[in-house]
């Protein structure tokens, strides 16, 4: 049925039939592809990566500590717990809606655990389900006020921020602060566990490893079908710097403590993640429903059941968020989840590239983000900066990155990419 | 276009029954009446606002009729959803295309049908968009861009491809070719007519009268939201004229007698 006149003699990669396709198979190819996206706007991990070094530079600069092996091993405890929140902000944010009660969601899960646990006697376990629960059912409240009454998020959950903090005060009564046992495993999980370094050097070895093999098996896949694939060169490259990077990284921490248990949780969420955003169908209509709603509708995607997961999946991991905080802190408090969480838990999706717009954004995006937000706050807590200036300077690196998002997305339209 | 034979030809796959449709107080269709058969070519025209997209969005599951029936291969339905549509075999191409412009081009194609839900099938998909691309004839140079760098015409075909991508049994094209070249006009002319021989029942809405009647087995008219008739091809561009804007003395009907006065003199 085809008939293409210009039928090429040698048989030509189906992808590359069309003679306006530059061949961008070779390093130096993928190297000008890539700048190519950013001139365009699609800035992918560039913002952060410029601003990690930025920071460490300067913060080094100001005080060496910053740099240490035992202070790093801090940051990532700290990250993990807005970072799982963070996780579920990607989600919501992808659909072009926001939830502004993660902070307070976290608190209540926070103190729910206090209560169940520690004043009711109810097995740890059964204690995160249920905070883990709450948050879900929650989530399920937003969704139903969104898709059923057309609620806007914005307000939907601004209400709930109040609400579900009162409910965090009401439940913790009037002493307002339980302590959660040392000697527990959670706070231990929370405050003490690293790998063993034999283990971490072994993990980081992963992430090359699986790319390496994905990679093999998608380009011998996509040659049998006559598509062109990466050439093996720049795989083997891809690879190794990652393996390189996170090996020296695992190294570095070793010299501290080591790799936290709960960064390696928040990693595995990470992936986990990442992998249902772009390797799944739910992936793909989560995005297509913040690209274009009526379309992705007509489709054929319920686009209902997306929006319940996302704000279900969204409050879930706020109440995780929490209970690692809880975990974090060994108490649970009428403070927890209050203050900069809520803000630094959206700061980080959107510093990481996830766009307030909807449509665009990855898990990657909140390790990133949440990276770069707990350095600067950890930086500026080691300069002895009080919290009111810790919070303007927070405050306008989030500006910045929803400037460069802003402009991002206009240089984008202006390149026809969405 | 691999894809089943489709119904015996003649079958009568869709049949509505004083299909209703208002919004608020504006009644854009008020019972209207359509058959569709296997291996049929009917065209749906009238003037802008006529509701020719709304019939066909009823007929997509976009819009719930406010009364009548719908009838698919002779069972009564409810297309209370675009998926119900799709999953009975109705297919369609929407004027306004409905492609997320955040995705690439194979993303497009297989929206909410994607191969291998777990673990997407990204090679077969993309081999199976090329075939299909390739089978329209489509300009595209590359299907892992984002369809907003498209063209309008690149688009249109996009579109296209996908709704032939899930072998439907019916398949409604609303102004398909409004954005397409003279080449791709003829391709997808001629698409239509290869699906028609396949045994699928296609529905084409266009204002292109000679486009029209080259591929239409029968001719709709309607007319401010109601049926103004029925038309072979070979009806002359008067009468068609006529229905379409409800009288015989109108702007074309006077240009027209306008030149062939000039042309006997
Ligand atoms: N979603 C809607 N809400 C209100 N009115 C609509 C809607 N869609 C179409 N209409 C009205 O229905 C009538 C028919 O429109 P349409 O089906 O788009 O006409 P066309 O034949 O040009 O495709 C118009 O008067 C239009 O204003
Ligand atoms: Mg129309």
């Amino acid at each position: 049925m085809s008939n293409q006149p210009q039928k090429p003699l040698a048989p030509k990669a189906l992808d590359r039939a069309d003679e306006r396709v530059r061949n961008d198979d070779s390093i130096a190819g993928a190297l000008r592809g890539f700048l190519d996206r950013v001139r365009s706007g699609d800035l992918g991990i560039l913002p952060v990566a410029v601003g990690l070094v930025v920071i460490s530079v300067v913060f080094s600069m100001l005080n060496p500590v910053f740099l240490a092996p035992n202070n790093l091993v801090n940051l990532l405890f700290d990250c993990a717990t807005v970072g799982v929140i963070s996780l579920g902000i990607v989600c919501v944010l992808m659909l072009g809606e926001i939830d502004l009660s993660v902070g307070s969601m976290s608190g209540l899960a926070s103190a729910m655990v206090g209560v169940l646990w520690v004043n009711m006697g109810w097995p740890i376990p059964v204690a995160i389900g249920a905070a883990l629960i709450a948050g879900a059912v929650i989530g399920f409240i937003y969704a139903t006020l969104y898709t059923r009454l057309g609620m806007p998020s914005f307000i939907a959950t601004l209400a709930g921020l109040l609400a579900i903090l009162g409910m965090q005060l009401y439940i913790l009564g009037p002493t307002g602060s339980i302590n959660l046992p040392y000697a527990s495993p959670l706070v231990r999980f929370g405050q003490l566990m690293v790998m063993p370094a034999w283990f971490s050097h072994a993990v980081a070895l992963l992430p090359g490893i699986v790319l390496l093999l994905t990679g093999l098996g998608t380009a011998a896949r996509r040659r049998a079908a006559g598509l062109t694939a990466q050439p093996m060169s720049l795989l083997l490259i891809k690879a190794g710097v990652l393996t390189a990077a996170l090996e020296f990284a695992v190294w570095y921490l070793n010299l501290g403590r080591g790799v936290p248990w709960m960064f390696g949780l928040f990693a595995l969420l990470v992936v986990v993640l990442q992998y249902a955003l772009t390797r799944t169908k739910w992936g793909r209509s989560l995005f297509a429903v913040g690209g274009n709603r009526e379309a992705a509708r007509r489709s054929g995607i319920n686009v209902r059941r997306i929006y319940y997961s996302a704000f279900m999946l969204c409050s879930t991991l706020a109440a995780l968020g929490g209970v690692l905080a809880a975990a974090r802190l060994a108490s649970s408090s009428q403070q927890a989840g209050t203050g900069d969480v809520n803000l630094n838990a959206i700061a980080a999706a959107v510093i990481g590239g996830t766009s307030l717009f909807g449509g665009r954004g990855s898990a990657w995006a909140a390790l990133l983000g949440i990276i770069v937000i707990q350095a600067i706050s950890n930086g500026l807590t080691l300069l002895n900066l009080s919290s009111s200036l810790r919070y303007m300077i927070t405050g306008g690196v989030l500006a910045i990155a929803v400037i460069v998002d802003s402009l991002a997305r206009q240089s984008r339209v202006t390149h026809g990419r969405g | 276009m691999s894809g089943n034979e489709t119904g015996r030809a003649g079958e009568r796959l869709l049949s509505l029954r004083g299909i209703s449709k208002k919004f608020g107080a504006v009644s854009a269709l008020t019972d209207i009446e359509l058959d569709v058969h296997a291996g049929e070519v009917v065209a749906l025209v009238g003037d802008n606002g006529a509701g020719k997209s709304t019939l066909v969005k009823v007929l997509a599951g976009v819009h719930q009729p406010t009364a009548g029936t719908v009838e698919f291969m002779g069972r009564e339905v409810t297309l209370d959803s675009p998926a119900a549509a799709l999953n009975l075999g109705i297919a369609t191409v929407f004027q306004d295309l409905a492609l997320c412009e955040n995705l690439d081009v194979v993303a497009n194609l297989f929206l909410g049908h994607e191969m291998n839900p777990w673990q997407l099938d990204e090679v077969q998909m993309e081999v199976r968009a090329w075939t299909l691309l390739r089978e329209l004839a489509a300009r595209i140079p590359s299907v892992r861009e984002p369809v907003a760098s498209l063209s309008g015409g690149q688009r249109q075909t996009v579109a296209i491809a996908r709704s032939l991508l899930l072998s439907p049994k019916v398949i409604m094209l609303d102004e398909p070719t409004a954005a397409l070249g003279v080449a791709q006009t003829a391709e997808v002319l001629n698409l239509i007519e290869r699906v028609r021989d396949r045994g699928l029942g296609v529905i084409i809405i266009s204002h292109n009268m000679e486009d029209v009647r080259a591929v239409a087995d029968r001719i709709v008219v309607l007319r401010l939201g109601r049926n103004n008739g029925v038309f072979t091809p070979d009806a002359s561009n008067h009468e068609l004229v006529a229905a379409i804007t409800g009288a015989t003395e109108n702007a074309v009907s006077r240009r027209e007698s306008r030149k062939a006065a000039e042309v006997t003199e």
